[in-house]
């Protein structure tokens, strides 16, 4: 064994030259980046304002940015993949052999769900939640840190991939034997299975975390069920997170036991049984989808009541609904594979199962509908995205419900069908619920509203894109096209490929445009201001705060008598007011530590994946190393003294003031 | 607007494909296939009763309350109606009741593993899927066949099915049901074409880099004579499938050419499915309660391939 393990210089795929050509581009624009926060002398500003941050709002926005990365490298195996099909039809091979298009399609969940949907969610958790609730940061601060860094190590791994060696080539859900060393004996499957390792381990502490600051630091006064219902979202997906990714760790453990040690978990022979990984992995996998759905839910709740002016329809009802999706989303795991053989009591129950989970989602798509009714709807970019996907979702909900039925299942299973389907409630549910929720909370994150045409144009490219892109897929499952074919050769597939393929552009439209979007609007801050820090006239704790807020949340913990606690206020002429006097305001100091710890992790998994056993030894001993310091450095905390609280809260007074807010 | 064009688009797409899609699993040509495409339309249209008008009350509701109609009422904390809240949790349930009968009755008569009634007796075939081919073994007429599937219309049958390595799904789309192919295991699928024809059959589970090429036709026959010309024909042409041969068939190879063989070596199926078992064939834990055996009652003594069943 050498120094570095199985690495050497053939590990890089210098002879592909899309891959080389990417990882080009990806070099020219980290240098460029560099160069500028050099030139501008940002390095200590990143250093001390944002890596070493522990404020919340601050790694909510890294979540975010981190997020819109992995958004544009998933879209870019996304368009790879449509343009392939596009392309290698009537038995021509296309200009991705599988070798490549195995990983790209893999990478594509992955990426997608693990590094983009996920941090997108859990950043505007981080944003919004402690706001909401009146708290003045999460349970945790340090924590949080860590899992930022921790699923951002997860994703350098994941992306690491690229150029040096290779990815996972089993689809995402990397079943074996596939996936076990007799058939998968690179390191793909490694990376696959250390890049998701790390990152569940930082979703695993984000979602205890935030189960505590919900449960111990709500502000006085608010009972549970006073609680603003995208926390309430949230805290279910929190509550699915600590109940579920133990699953996911456990599973990709006894993966690697199997890969490394030469277990017989899930080979072939000496007793090991694939069925039991697919049923563990889905026994995450279902309550993930709920992880992610769930918060977009609690998104268009908040959007649509705060749009059309009115309290939030059937608040109760959508708390229930939101626990019993989460409840149910335990027991239907195993509708992903009703072909596995078993016997039609066990499918049937499973499958009845799943459909009741229709009845709750049902609901809260009529409590949408009657919070808009007899109300005052102002079109804005986020009430697109809410209407988009109430139209979007409901055929996605109902072709799922079609998939929950066995017998229906039984021809649609593993089809385009399937992929029509998960997209169809993905994209249309939680992306559309995210890119809501980005336009929603972006003035109260970074001071300034969002642009509103070219927010609308992405809105409109994505809608009309999602329907170009995955309507024809659902007529190709029906025709009979299973996923992860690389070419085909059937001429009446190939219309609806080429459909599928130019929906994929419009799409491509709709994330430049948001490209544009965040540019233009940076540029034009100084309009776009938000000096009130409620520009949407919102309902909850949130929009009491200065946008961005200031770095305490609350200068004086608020006492909340309602669910809208910030409309209440307002109504009771309580809002804007200046306090007597301040207490002094107990903060956490930032670290450091956070970063650290994640790269010495995020090393230990690149020494596991490639044997390089010295530094998987250094890098976790690294990491215990500064583990150890900071539990025992008492330089953790200083406090904010009256003087400083008094000039933040007056400029803030002040700001309000001219945009007209009276107290 | 706009978005009511993009659902009717959405319709109209979904129509065409219910029509004119040919060879797809809407077109189906045997009686499993006919049933769930009956399944899939009528649970369709039911849900379709709710799923429209709320598509259609969603677009109404955002216009007709739009801001500056000011002569509508504005009702800003009205949050609460039993009335509404009832009905909101009574339709969804009504509709999932209905399809949970739906549900549950056809998962019970759709049941892969059940053989099919009143249609006479069914011809075996034994399928092993290794990478990236089909084998299909036909125990009664000892014969084996590599990525071509020949049987006669209107005669059910009766697939057993495993794999050498990877997980596969054995799927012909225009007559019904796939089934998982799982090493170490055996699965059951019950199939009938109802009209001469040939088929397109492939794995829909990915299983590496040879996957879409695990493609093969099937085709069911006019007559029962036509079937039996074409053993006769596989018997003249082919080779012998041994244990020595069917180690250089399992050997990986992409867009396998089809293959006959003329005999096969006795049990071969059943040494496939306990390569991996044999350390477990003289336990007997795998077995299935003696009422629940069927069509193995002739190999009593080697039950340790129930392992799938097992899981149930």
């Amino acid at each position: 064994m050498s120094f570095l393990g199985k690495l050497s210089i053939d590990a890089v795929p210098y002879h592909e030259p899309i891959i080389m050509i990417t990882l080009a581009v990806v070099g020219i624009v980290g240098l460029v980046v560099a160069a500028l926060v050099t030139k501008y002398q940002k390095w200590g500003i990143l250093w001390r304002d944002w890596i070493t941050s522990i404020d919340h709002k601050r790694l909510g926005v890294m979540y975010i940015i981190l997020a819109l990365i992995m958004l544009v490298r998933g879209f870019a195996d996304a368009i790879m993949m449509r343009t392939q099909l596009a392309a290698a039809t009537n038995g021509a091979e296309g200009y991705l052999p599988p070798e490549h298009y195995d990983q790209i399609f893999t990478a594509h969940g992955v990426i997608m769900i693990i590094f983009m949907a996920m941090p997108f969610m859990i950043g505007l958790m981080n944003i919004v939640v402690p706001l909401q609730i009146g708290a003045r940061d999460v349970a945790f601060p340090f924590l949080n840190n860590l899992s930022f860094w921790l699923t951002a190590g997860g994703a350098i791994l994941i992306n690491l991939s690229l150029g040096l060696g290779e990815f996972a080539k089993t689809g995402w859900v990397a079943y074996p034997p596939l996936s076990g060393l007799e058939y998968s004996p690179g390191v793909g499957v490694d990376y696959y299975i250390w890049a998701l390792q790390i990152s569940g381990l930082g979703t695993l502490l984000t979602g205890v975390n935030f189960l505590v600051t919900v449960l111990k630091m709500r502000a006085p006064g608010m009972k549970l069920m006073d609680m603003p219902i995208f926390t309430w979202t949230c805290t279910w997906a929190n509550v699915l997170i600590a109940a579920s990714f133990p699953i996911l760790t456990a599973v990709l453990a006894m993966l690697t036991l199997d890969r490394y040690l030469d277990f017989h978990f899930f080979t072939n022979e000496a007793g090991g049984n694939a069925m039991m990984y697919i049923n563990l992995f889905w026994a995450w996998g279902h309550p993930e989808v709920y992880i992610l759905v769930l918060p977009a839910f609690g998104i268009f709740s908040e959007i649509v009541s705060t749009f059309t002016g009115k309290r939030l329809f059937g608040y109760k009802s959508m708390v229930y609904a939101t626990a019993s999706i989460s409840i149910l989303g335990f027991i239907v795991w195993l509708h992903h594979f009703f072909t596995m053989g078993s016997s039609a009591n066990v499918n049937a129950f499973f499958g009845v199962m799943t459909m009741v989970i229709a009845v709750p989602t049902g609901v809260k798509l009529f409590n949408w509908l009657f919070t808009m009714y007899r109300g005052r709807l102002r079109i804005s970019v986020p009430i697109l995205w809410t209407l988009g996907f109430m139209v979007t979702f409901s055929i996605g909900g109902m072709t799922g419900v079609l998939l929950a039925i066995p017998g229906a299942d039984f021809v649609l299973h593993n089809s385009l069908f399937l992929i029509a389907h998960f997209h169809n409630t993905i994209i249309g549910g939680a992306v559309f619920g995210y890119l809501a929720g980005f336009s929603f909370w972006f003035p109260k994150a970074m001071g300034f509203k969002l642009d509103e045409r070219w927010g609308k144009a992405s809105f409109w490219c994505w809608l009309v894109g999602f329907f170009v892109a995955f309507m024809p897929l659902y007529v190709l499952g029906f025709m009979g096209m299973t996923r992860r074919l690389n070419h085909t050769n059937n001429p009446e597939w190939n219309i609806w490929l080429y459909i599928a393929a130019a929906g994929a552009v419009i799409i491509m439209f709709g994330i430049l445009f948001t490209v544009i979007q965040l540019f233009v609007s940076f540029k034009n801050r100084e309009q776009l201001k938000d000096h009130s820090g409620d520009p949407w006239n919102g309902h909850t704790l949130e929009w009491s705060t200065a946008s961005p807020p200031q770095y305490y949340n609350f200068a004086k913990i608020p006492h909340v008598h309602d669910i809208d606690a910030w409309t209440d206020m307002k109504e009771k002429g309580l809002a804007y007011k200046m306090e007597e006097s301040y207490a002094p305001i107990h903060m956490p100091k930032n670290t450091p530590a956070g970063i650290f710890m994640s790269a010495g992790i995020t090393a230990f998994c690149f020494a596991m994946i490639w044997h390089i056993w010295w530094l998987a030894i250094v890098g976790l001993v690294g990491a215990i190393t500064v583990f150890l310091f900071r539990c025992y450095s008492d330089d953790v905390d200083y406090y904010v003294q009256p003087e400083e609280i008094v000039e933040i809260e007056s400029a803030h007074l002040e700001s309000a003031k001219k945009e007209g807010v009276t107290a | 607007m706009f978005i009511r064009n993009l659902s009717k688009f959405a319709l109209m797409a979904a129509v065409l494909a219910l029509a004119g899609c040919e060879g797809g699993v809407l077109d189906p040509k045997g009686q499993v296939g006919v049933e769930e495409k009956w399944l899939i339309l009528v649970s369709t249209v039911l849900m379709l009763l709710v799923v429209l008008p709320v598509i259609g009350m969603t677009l109404y509701f955002a216009w007709k309350y739009r801001e500056g109609r000011d002569h509508e009422i504005y009702a800003p904390k009205w949050a609460h109606s039993t009335k509404i809240e009832t009905v909101v949790w009574i339709i969804p349930i009504i509709i999932v009741l209905i399809l949970g009968v739906i549900t549950w009755r056809t998962t019970h008569s759709l049941d892969p593993y059940k053989p099919l009634e009143g249609k006479g007796e069914h011809l075996t075939v034994e399928v092993v899927s290794l990478n990236w081919k089909w084998l299909f073994i036909y125990p009664e007429q000892g014969i084996a066949t590599v990525n071509e599937l020949v049987f006669p219309a209107h005669k059910p049958v009766r697939f057993k099915i495993t794999s050498e390595s990877t997980m596969n799904s054995f799927f012909i789309p225009q007559l019904g049901s796939q089934i998982y192919s799982m090493a170490g295991m055996e699965t059951k699928l019950h199939l009938i074409a109802d009209e001469p024809g040939v088929y397109d059959g492939f794995s829909a589970n990915y299983s590496g880099a040879g996957f879409t090429g695990m493609q093969f036709k099937a085709t069911a026959t006019e007559t029962p004579e036509d079937f039996d010309a074409w053993v006769a024909k596989v018997k003249q042409q082919g080779s012998s499938l041994t244990k020595a041969s069917y180690a250089k068939l399992a050997e990986p190879t992409e867009y396998h050419p089809i293959e006959y063989f003329g005999t096969v070596e006795d049990q071969l199926f059943h040494s496939v499915v306990m390569k991996y078992m044999a350390d477990h064939g003289a336990m007997d834990y795998y077995s299935k309660p003696a009422n629940a055996v069927e069509g193995d009652a002739s190999r009593p003594a080697k039950s340790a391939h129930h392992h799938a069943e097992a899981e149930e």
